[in-house]
């Protein structure tokens, strides 16, 4: 099953070593507490237009936030592209940025708010604002994963490919077609498809939000979601969600699917494999007879462009015809650029720790009452994600049959972004728990229970026939043959699914901690209620304290945990 | 007097800085005339490679330099080119365009690109595949494209990297042939032809010129023109002859025991590796020697019974040489007594003379040392790993300490414990026969 990948390699495997680590969260915190710096300095009132709940405008709101969500994937590419190939190149300041992407990749969106809303603000126009901080909001949801794939695409180039790159004297530009792009193409494909999903699962929380005494919102699908929840607007909510039903399954079949059955091809086996993606609109398009003229017109028409095109490029970016060990020196405008963030990084963090200073004990201690409740809440929303899609991820797995019948059922269920549906959900549910306690694990649980069932269903189905065979012919029971094959087997597999999903967890958890509804504004004890709410009520200084707190969490736990069980997995468990 | 197309003079690379420096190739002088086809042979870990890549320009050379036209060479060289081991093909273009890429990089204009690039396709047998993936083709087609691929920047020097070596054998004979009629027939602009090969039949078959590696540091030991006229009869006398020599050159001489075990890490003097290779192996070769008619055979009728390539069997031969299993004398293996004992023993007297030779190889040696001298009779592979790291460079200290362990517990001398990574002394006396 082709899923998994998607989940393998967003995941880092080598180490930095720890003053990187270091290094890195003080970097990103110094980013922050610039930015909320410069935030406070430059306070602007601002409202948007209201969001009207008219099923007339959902075409109109679908396409602005398709639009708002394509300029964002476009900057995260142009970003992963730029960063990702430094990381992999600059011998002196790759492990740097690789260090701060790590740390980046756990900062909750909501905290990126004010910094990118209010520095926007101070150099645009209001409106323009607004709408380029939704689009960097959408952004931050993005672009990680993608620059990890592109970075680790650069770093595991086939050495021979390499070789004939640099023998052949291809410039920068023939290299990076002919070679870096195919070669990260379906990583980059994969990840694209997890990113935008992402980018569906915060588009509320990016499309309309409350910024102290200010209330922003742009229109979009995400606003008038939230606006129908906070009306309480049954019909509305379900047009809402089905409207972004339809553009989501839609953009799969029309854009996803094609590319990744056209990337099949950039694979970069010799042999070919059983099971490939397929897509009905590709073959479409590709169907000889039908569409031959159409072709053969468009190919006459842009092949000498795109060749003139290309030819200047190659000429552009001549070939440096320098040898492939000689170590090449960072521009000294590089090194300039370095210094100069440097000092700004250096600077916020003198100013950050100024914020921190304000902050009061108690707030102090309710931050960490507040990781402890949401410590817990992840770990119970993984407890009950494990226990129903490891009996049922294997289930499939092992069932070519069923999984034919159920694997469109749960890619449509998994493509719901979950915090659509927690409106529908906490009708039933306020009333019945009794405020958002509980009904939070619900919402984390629903973000991220996909991975994990994908990653087992994918384990379930590697494991390898003649094992399965051997543990029926010796007679091992049922129980048994869990402990002794099915387990072990599954070990990396859900290592790999559970990491994916205690970052989502954490990350989902500002969202579902702290929800407005029906008027009402619901809160839970949390970090991630901790830092909407220093959001909406523009306390700075808490959510910087509140942000770098559920930072240093997140990671450390990644560090102490996650990644020994990682490498366990990986050397102990998997079945090569 | 031409300059010779390509003057190496006292080329050497070395890698890593300080302490773990390791030199990969040093004091390299070679010359290379227009017209020649020289063969590199060696040993795995000779430096062939490196010296190629170094040839191109890939790599710049740490010392020495590289000569073209008596020019020297700094970057890549534009006028040579290598067709890889691997083919390097884009497994995401056609045939085609893995032809034309390289035309467009040097600004060749679509039409005139696809024409040459056709041409040649059709000049290697391939006309029909054009439009073709790579994993569409079986091997010898996938190098069939590397040639042409090749041959379309009209290289005057052709570096052939192991080209042969990834093919089943009877694709590479059909290649080798096919490349042998291009270059004689001079079809083909190039002016000189550079193989590294693993191949010695290949090597003698194919060159005008052979320069015969060796390791520890990569160096020059003898270079041997091969006089013999094409189109060559392998089955003819001095074909034989000449092969036999270069086989006795390779597989060297067994010395004595002093010099063929060498010293220990950290000791003055040459540490001699391991080869890494299994017990099974060694124990094959032996096997198979004791059914010889006097225990005796000529190397290379072996390689051509066993059906394996001659650098794998050198490498079988000198493991069990280092053992004091065989003997080596101009080009022929002979067992030794204690090869014979071997040979017929039962499998826990194997275990015990195994053991016995293990204990005198001067690498176990001081493996045992440190494990005694460590409290509790137990090491880290790490710390094994990165001792020796001073001797070797590190991926090769790593191999080293592996097989150590994995001959070690053949012979109950040691045990590795992978769930600590720690290898463990076992009490001496080893097995106990009863």
């Amino acid at each position: 099953m082709a899923q998994q990948r998607i989940f393998v390699s967003a995941t880092r495997q080598e180490e930095p070593t720890r003053w990187l680590d270091v290094f890195g969260l003080l970097f990103v915190a110094g980013v922050l507490g610039l930015g909320i710096w410069f935030a406070l300095a430059h306070r602007h009132a601002a409202a948007g237009p209201d969001i009207s709940l008219a099923p007339g405008m959902l075409p109109r709101y679908a396409a602005y936030s398709v639009g708002r969500m394509f300029m964002a994937y476009l900057l995260s590419m142009l970003f992963s592209l730029g960063y990702g190939t430094l990381a992999a190149r600059s011998r002196r300041a790759g492990p740097v940025l690789l260090a701060v992407l790590d740390i980046l990749q756990s900062v909750p969106i909501l905290s990126f708010l004010p910094v990118v809303l209010l520095s926007l603000s101070a150099v645009l126009p209001q409106a323009v604002a607004v709408e380029a901080a939704s689009v960097v909001l959408i952004f931050t949801s993005q672009a990680w994963n993608i620059t990890f794939a592109w970075y680790q695409a650069q770093t595991t180039l086939p050495g021979d490919l390499r070789e004939a790159v640099a023998g052949y004297r291809m410039g920068a530009w023939q290299r990076f077609r002919t070679l870096d792009l195919p070669f990260a193409g379906v990583s980059l494909l994969w990840n694209s498809i997890m990113s935008w999903a992402g980018g569906w699962f915060f588009l509320m929380a990016a499309e309309m939000f409350t910024v102290g005494s200010r209330d922003f919102r742009l229109p979009g699908l995400g606003s008038y979601l939230q606006e129908a929840a906070a009306r309480e607007d049954t019909i509305a909510i379900l047009m809402g969600l089905g409207t972004m039903m339809v553009v989501i399954v839609t953009l799969d079949q029309l854009v996803w699917r094609p590319l990744l059955a056209w990337g099949e091809r950039f694979k970069l086996t010799m042999v070919a494999e059983d099971e490939q993606p397929e897509s009905w609109f590709l073959d479409l398009l590709q169907a000889t007879r039908r569409m031959a003229p159409v072709r053969a017109v468009l190919e006459r028409a842009l092949a000498p462009a795109a060749e003139a095109v290309d030819a200047w490029l190659i000429r552009r970016f001549p070939p440096s015809g320098e040898s492939m060990d000689v170590a090449r020196h960072d521009p000294w405008a590089g090194r300039l650029l370095g210094v100069l963030l440097f000092g700004c990084v250096a600077f916020g963090l003198w100013k950050g720790s100024g914020l921190l200073l304000k902050v009061a004990p108690e707030s102090w201690s309710d931050i960490v009452i507040g990781i402890a409740a949401t410590f817990l809440r992840v770990m119970a929303a993984m407890t009950v994600a494990l226990a129903w899609t490891l009996p049922v991820g294997v289930l499939i797995g092992t069932n070519a049959r069923l999984a034919r019948v159920l694997q469109p059922v749960v890619q449509i269920a998994a493509s719901i972004p979950a915090t659509a549906l927690f409106p529908v959900f906490l009708m039933v549910l306020v009333d019945v728990t009794h405020g958002l306690n509980a009904a939070a694990v619900l919402l984390m649980l629903l973000g991220t229970q996909w991975y994990l069932l994908f990653n087992i269903i994918a384990g379930a189905s590697s494991i390898p026939r003649d094992l399965k065979d051997t543990a029926a012919l010796i007679g091992l029971s049922r129980a048994q043959q869990w402990r002794t094959l099915i387990l072990p087997a599954l070990f990396p597999y859900i290592v790999t699914g559970a990491i994916t999903a205690s970052g989502g967890a954490w990350n989902a958890s500002i969202v579902s901690e702290y929800v407005s509804f029906g008027g009402r504004t619901l809160s839970a004890t949390g970090i991630g209620a901790i830092i909407a709410r220093a959001t909406a009520e523009g306390d700075f200084p808490l959510l910087f304290a509140g942000t770098l707190s559920m930072i240093v969490t997140v990671v450390g736990f990644n560090r102490l945990v996650w990644r020994r069980l990682y490498r366990l997995a990986e050397e102990r468990f998997r079945m090569e | 007097m031409h300059a010779p197309l390509v003057t190496l003079r006292s080329l050497g690379k070395a890698y890593g800085s300080g302490a773990r420096r390791f030199t990969a190739v040093s004091g390299v002088n070679l010359e290379i005339a227009e017209g020649e086809f020289v063969a590199l042979l060696g040993p795995s870990g000779c430096g062939k490679s490196t010296l190629l890549r170094m040839i191109t320009g890939l790599i710049a050379p740490t010392e020495g330099e590289v000569l073209y036209r008596g020019g020297r060479l700094e970057g890549v060289n534009p006028h040579a080119t290598i067709v890889f081991q691997t083919f390097a093909l884009f497994p995401w273009l056609t045939v085609q365009e893995n032809v034309e890429v390289v035309l467009k990089a040097r600004g060749v204009p679509p039409r005139v690109r696809a024409r040459r690039a056709l041409d040649l396709l059709d000049r290697v047998g391939l006309a029909g595949f054009d439009n073709a993936y790579p994993r569409e083709l079986s091997g010898g087609m996938r190098q069939k494209v590397g040639f042409a691929r090749a041959m379309a920047v009209e290289p005057e020097l052709l570096c052939l990297d192991e080209p042969f070596s990834a093919l089943d054998v009877l694709s590479a004979e059909t290649l080798r042939g096919e490349l042998l009629e291009l270059w004689t027939s001079g079809k083909i602009p190039t002016r000189a032809i550079l193989m590294v090969s693993h191949n010695i039949d290949e090597a003698v078959f194919m060159a005008d010129r052979i320069v015969i590696m060796d390791k520890d540091p990569g160096h020059i030991v003898r270079v041997m023109p091969v006089d013999l006229p094409h189109p060559r009869q392998r089955k003819s006398p001095e074909y034989l002859a000449f092969v036999d020599r270069v086989y006795a050159l390779l597989a060297g001489q067994t010395l004595t025991e002093d010099e063929e075990l060498g010293t220990a890490p950290g000791q003055p003097g040459h540490t001699r590796r391991l080869p890494d290779l299994t017990i099974n192996e060694i124990t094959g070769l032996l096997e198979r020697m004791a059914d010889q008619p006097a225990h005796g055979a000529d190397i290379y009728r072996l390689t051509e019974e066993l059906h394996v390539s001659s650098d794998y069997l050198l490498k079988v031969i000198e493991a069990a040489e280092l053992l004091g299993f065989v003997t080596i004398r101009a080009g022929d293996i002979q067992l030794t007594p204690l090869g014979e004992t071997f040979a017929e023993a039962s499998i826990l007297a194997r275990k015990e003379i195994f053991g016995s030779r293990l204990r005198r190889l001067p690498l176990v040696v001081w493996l045992l040392d440190l494990l005694r001298a460590s409290g509790n009779r137990q090491i880290k592979f790490e710390v094994a790993e990165t001792a020796l790291s001073l001797e070797f460079p590190r991926a090769e200290a790593a191999r080293q300490v592996e097989t150590m362990i994995n001959w070690g517990r053949y012979a109950e001398i040691l045990s590795y414990d992978d769930n600590s990574e720690v290898i463990l002394l076992e009490p001496e006396g080893g097995v106990h026969l009863e």
